[in-house]
């Protein structure tokens, strides 16, 4: 998923590194549950990701470092899961399914609504003040509830086109 | 969150007794409805007494394979010489699927006892709940519970960790799942070897569904000759199965049936029937990976293993997808080779082109620049992606093209010859 490419370079942002202090101590927790260090490495994405909203380079080559892999490799990793952001994307993310169930429900419908009411204008774009980045994904595993969306780490369910202007409010 | 709908009286409550209680959520809760009784129990039995029982209720796997459970318990090793690992799929991602979550949002506890009475019988010193990284609030829900649990020491010298998927559907598969915990791209692995010779981290390994490891603890405590005894049809398929309904009915949501339940009153009756002035158009029986149903084989269809199989589907995961006539076939199909498209882990050649090229023939066709040779080109491609490839998604992108061209034929068609108008830009 190529999200907020439109509005990022890639690399502008500076580099922190993310594990210190307390997330250090959280990725040491997590490598008493694994036999060795290498399948820490979802884990330690997700942590990254927390922190920095995405995962640059610079902080893949942070946790190979950390894991005794290669940077090549854990981007390698990267970018085979679609949530794991390999560019910065608007302050609230959304992710519209738009798999068949949900789509013969109108799903399209919300997503379109949501890039209306939003500015994001495009799937995958990043609204001009940054704000909002709307993707359609496929099922969310909540079919019975279509359509299902994802604002962020909040999972909402049987969204409708009219439900769209209040939540873009709430999180706005 | 929503909560599930007042249970129908023709429903069989094992799994969702509890489902919108939110106090059955806690510890506390769960240990005053009779939780974790059997877990002591368990703990206090040989494996093999365990593996036994759950052989003889006949339980088969609610991933989507329907495997004897006991059966594939059975294929640990009995003298443990390496750490035994066992794996929970919680990873649902399969279209027309949304069972699992709700039993992790209402029932934690009864999933982590039927997990650590699984780990006790396959001597596993750890157990990984691999939950897809879309579940927030299901993790949420999780991982308190296995906080108190493990704080009231139910679980003994067991270990149970939650592991976060990342979005991939292939992870689903068993062997891509294993991958992704050991930190790899998830892509499955060649079998032999199985998972029970040399699974996760190249040790025996069993990994179960969230459905199917629900389920133990109630074996045990009813056994497994009550389990044996829920069953309306085929004997070799027994229990209750929570069949996720979405789509076009009026009431879409979870609903636990006997085993060999009729589909059609389950639509009719227990979802509520189509929306009104609508009528029943097709149905995905299994969740999308398997044959679709037109209105007359899935209105006699009998929701079980050999049930389906005889109406040509398969139960699968349990995911029914119901199509009434407003349905446009063509696109939803396309819908859903986009999925298995965007989903392959693109290893296999079979899988890779074909899943991309069925979806761009079926694009080109929803523009109006469809030929009537590009049926029969879909149907070949399907032919080639079916039983060659390392897993079964290219085989399940195949299901529903086929299925839907043999039964749909003139919705196609209509495309193809100008009847109906294009409906997606060239
Ligand atoms: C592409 C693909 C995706 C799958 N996704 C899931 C899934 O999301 N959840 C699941 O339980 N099984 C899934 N399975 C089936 C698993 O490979 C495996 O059979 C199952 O987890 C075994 O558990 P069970 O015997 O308890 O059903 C999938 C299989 C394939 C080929
Ligand atoms: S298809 Fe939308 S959640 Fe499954």
């Amino acid at each position: 998923m190529s999200a907020g490419m439109s509005m990022h370079a890639s690399g502008t942002e500076e580099y922190q590194a993310v594990f210190t202090g307390a997330t250090l101590e959280r990725l040491q927790e997590i490598l008493t549950r694994y036999p060795n260090r290498q399948a820490a490495l979802l884990p330690a994405l997700w942590l990254v990701q927390e922190a920095r909203g995405w995962i640059s380079d610079r902080n893949m080559a942070e946790v190979a470092e950390l894991l005794g892999l290669t940077p090549a490799y854990v981007k390698g990793v990267v970018t085979f899961y679609t949530m794991y952001h390999q560019h910065p994307v608007g302050k609230n993310f959304v992710q519209v399914c738009t798999t068949s169930p949900c789509n013969i429900c109108g799903a399209e419908d919300v997503a379109m609504a949501f890039l209306e009411h939003t500015g994001a204008k495009e799937l995958g774009a990043t609204s001009p003040d940054g704000n909002w980045t709307v993707i359609e994904v496929e099922c969310l595993g909540a079919c019975g509830f279509a359509t299902p969306v994802m604002i962020n780490d909040d999972f909402i369910e049987s969204v409708t086109p009219d439900k769209v202007p209040e939540l873009v409010r709430k999180y706005r | 969150m929503g909560f599930p709908h007042t249970p129908h009286p023709r429903e069989t409550l094992v799994l969702s007794k509890h489902f919108g209680d939110t106090d059955a959520r806690t510890y506390k809760g769960w240990v005053k409805r009779g939780g974790y009784e059997m877990l002591n129990q368990a703990l206090a039995m040989e494996p093999a007494a365990i593996i036994e029982e759950v052989k003889a209720s006949g339980l088969r796997g609610r991933g989507g394979a329907g495997f004897p459970t006991g059966l594939k318990w059975s294929f640990m090793p009995r003298e443990k010489k390496k750490p035994h690992y066992l794996c929970v799929n919680a990873d649902e991602s399969e279209p027309g699927t949304f069972k699992d979550r709700e039993i992790m949002r209402w029932t934690p506890h009864g999933l982590l006892e039927g997990t650590a009475i699984a780990a006790h019988a396959i001597q596993a010193d750890v157990t990984y709940i691999y939950i897809r990284g879309e579940f927030t609030e299901a993790w949420d829900i999780m991982e308190r519970a296995l906080a108190e649990a493990n704080a009231a020491g139910v679980f003994g010298k067991i270990k149970i960790y939650l592991h976060r998927g990342a979005g991939a559907y292939i992870c689903g598969e068993e062997t891509a799942m294993m991958n992704s915990i050991e930190g790899k791209r998830g892509n499955p692995r060649i079998k032999p070897p199985f998972p029970a010779a040399a699974g996760l981290f190249g040790m025996p390994t069993t990994i179960n569904n969230v459905e199917t490891l629900a389920a133990v603890p109630l074996i045990l405590e009813n056994g497994a000759a009550w389990y044996k005894g829920l069953c309306l049809s085929n004997p070799k398929s027994t229990g209750t199965k929570l069949l996720s309904v979405c789509g076009h009915v009026q009431k879409p949501g979870n609903y636990e049936v006997t085993m060999g339940f009729p589909l059609k009153d389950l639509l009719y009756d227990l979802c509520g029937g189509m929306r009104p002035g609508r009528t029943l158009k097709a149905v995905i029986p299994g969740g999308s990976s398997v044959p679709i149903l037109n209105r007359e084989e899935a209105e006699s269809t009998l929701l079980d293993y050999e049930g389906c199989v005889e109406k040509g589907t398969m139960l699968g995961s349990g995911g029914v997808i119901v199509f009434d006539d407003s349905a446009d076939l063509v696109y939803q199909i396309m819908r859903l080779a986009r999925f298995y498209a965007h989903e392959s882990c693109a290893q296999c050649t079979q899988c890779r082109e074909g899943t991309a090229w069925t979806t761009k023939i079926l694009e080109r066709i929803l523009a109006g620049q469809g030929k009537m040779a590009d049926l029969d080109l879909l149907l070949d491609l399907a032919d080639n992606m079916t039983g060659k490839t390392i897993c079964v998604l290219s085989d399940s992108c195949a299901a529903p093209v086929v299925s839907g061209i043999k039964k749909f034929r003139n919705e196609f068609e209509a495309y193809i010859t100008g009847n109906r108008k294009p409906v997606i830009a060239a």
